[in-house]
């Protein structure tokens, strides 16, 4: 539903939006109420160190609100300060987050992660690392209370490292053509490894290896969402209400789809090799494809819809 | 201490723990009190890729089907996540995650997990075992580290030299099984003078119930306000129900 007062709202560029702007379009209007806001100055004590500025929110914004009249708890790093990354205080901002839906019945039952992240602050590594596992751990510990938590991955840097665990983490995860997760970056990998195994620059190769079309065809995201605010509130929207309980079932499950993955894809030696063997009949198309046409192929696969997570 | 030291120390009454060509460790020793222990981890160094999560979880959802409250240990000695692009093609996130979702089921099943560290535990990779456990603990001569510091000079673009001072004043960050202990990650160093066997046993009579990980860093003063904020985070969420 579109808001008169904010006409743009709806068609604006997720990934070019700041965690603010994502928000604001996303939740019914005049719902957010931010946690430690940034009037509170809760920012970093250790970038200081590193001659480096702080911000009043250290990247992590915090509250509740509502979506489509239904209360939420949201949380939405900030890409453009610091890579969106995990630290000591961004983290601690999440962990209460979730510590408290899975402790306090009266709150929300659906967690909104709006994952912008690099991974770990390399800064407050070990804080960062730590943050991570405490995050996880509370994800789970707060679907294990028949919390939902779903992932939203569209933003500038995409979500890696740790916040690409966090992602799979969640019951359910949407993703953008924009969107891209993953472990260790095409430009790590490269550093490490050579370019011959990761040729960075290499935007078209990069994007097939880590974007959301392929996630979303090979069932590593559930949801694919247009560029905007509008498509990621009705990927949320059509995700709400089926989330896998956290059990045995769910887990085994997974370990099926996972093992399966490996077993038809695992001797491709490109995207486009795996889409054709997933029964794709046009693969170079996929790059090309409208959105709406996009939805339709990803209709027709096996894969993506044995979602278990 | 080699994995086999390792091993011999804290099963005197036998374990069926082989080593393997692809360096994950499967398999059950045998507690003094004549219960047992099931035991899954990463040797060598090796690096985890989607391959190597698979029988690790798997043996996992076995063990929380079968039932029981035999406990888990999770040993570890990993340079970190595979860096290749075949991995990251096919989802090596979502495999990661698997198997540190598969521990923390086992944890709400009833089975206490405790990881112990040996050797290297890096980045990914130690999300998905060890830092997925109930409780870490280390032998003295473990090297867990987000990464090390010459890369991290590179990525971040500060001078090591000064990386290098920082470390000695800047828990937050360095890496080592000091700074790691300091932040709350690493619960207890074992000495492997004693028997690892009898310290298995302290350990297991002590697992925390909740995760308080961030207060033990508050506590040793190397993540002083994570505990904190997340408190107030709950707090004003829940206002005054939140204790």
């Amino acid at each position: 539903m579109t808001d008169p007062r904010h006409p743009s709202a709806d068609t604006a560029s997720w990934f070019l939006s700041t965690a603010r702007e994502r928000l604001a379009g996303l939740l019914d209007p005049g719902s957010f109420t931010e946690f430690l806001p940034p009037t509170e100055r809760v920012q970093s004590p250790h970038l200081v160190l590193f001659d480096l500025p702080a911000a009043f929110d250290d990247g992590m914004v915090v509250g509740r609100g509502r979506l489509g009249k239904r209360a939420v708890l949201v949380a939405a790093q900030e890409g453009q300060f610091m890579g969106g990354t995990f630290a000591e205080v961004s983290g601690a901002k999440l962990v209460g987050l979730l510590r408290a839906a899975r402790d306090d019945a009266k709150l929300p039952r659906i967690v909104l992660l709006l994952l912008d992240s690099g991974g770990v602050r390399l800064q407050e590594g070990n804080a960062g690392e730590l943050a991570v596992a405490e995050v996880m751990r509370a994800i789970v510990e707060a679907r294990g209370y028949g919390v939902t938590v779903i992932a939203l991955v569209g933003g500038r840097a995409g979500s890696f490292g740790g916040a690409g665990l966090t992602a799979a983490t969640c019951s359910r995860i949407a993703i953008s053509e924009q969107g891209r997760t993953g472990v260790s970056g095409p430009e790590v990998i490269e550093t490490n490894k050579g370019v011959e195994e990761f040729d960075s620059q290499d935007k078209a190769l990069v994007w097939s290896v880590t974007g959301g079309r392929n996630r979303r065809l090979l069932g590593g995201a559930d949801a694919y969402a247009g560029d905007t605010v509008a498509g990621f509130r009705d990927a949320v929207l059509a995700l709400i209400d089926r989330a896998p309980p956290f059990d045995l079932a769910t887990l085994r499950s997974e370990q099926r789809r996972l093992a399966d993955r490996i077993e038809r894809l695992g001797a491709c030696h490109s995207a486009v090799e795996m889409w054709v063997a997933l029964g794709i009949t046009e693969p170079q198309s996929i790059r090309n494809l409208d959105d709406t046409a996009f939805a339709e192929i990803v209709k027709s696969l096996r894969g993506a819809a044995y979602d278990a997570r | 201490m080699t994995l086999d030291e390792i091993l011999s120390s804290l099963f005197p009454k036998g374990h069926d723990i082989d080593p393997r060509s692809d360096h994950l460790i499967l398999g059950m020793g045998k507690r003094g009190n004549g219960g047992t222990v099931e035991v899954v981890g990463i040797a060598d160094g090796e690096a985890l890729g989607i391959e190597g999560v698979l029988p690790l979880a798997r043996r996992v959802l076995d063990i929380v089907a079968r039932g029981g409250k035999a406990p888990i240990l999770v040993i570890v000695d990993t340079q970190g996540q595979l860096m290749s692009r075949r991995d990251e093609m096919l989802g090596l996130n979502e495999y990661l995650a698997h198997l540190a979702k598969c521990l923390l089921l086992a944890s709400r099943s009833g089975h206490a997990t405790v990881g112990l560290n040996y050797g290297k535990a890096v980045a990914g990779a130690f999300l998905a075992t060890a830092l997925a456990t109930d409780v870490l603990v280390a032998l003295p001569d473990a090297e867990p580290a987000v990464m090390d510091l010459p890369s991290m000079a590179r990525v971040t673009k500060l001078p090591e030299d000064k990386l290098k001072e920082l470390s000695q004043t800047t828990p937050v960050f360095a890496p080592g099984l000091a700074f790691m202990s300091a932040v709350g990650a690493v619960a207890q160093v074992w000495d492997p003078a004693k028997p690892l066997a009898d310290q298995l046993e302290a350990t297991l009579a002590a697992i925390p119930a909740r995760d308080k990980r961030d207060v033990l860093g508050a506590e040793r003063g190397g993540r002083p306000i994570a505990a904190q904020i997340a408190r107030r985070v709950a707090h004003q969420a829940s206002g005054d129900d939140y204790v």
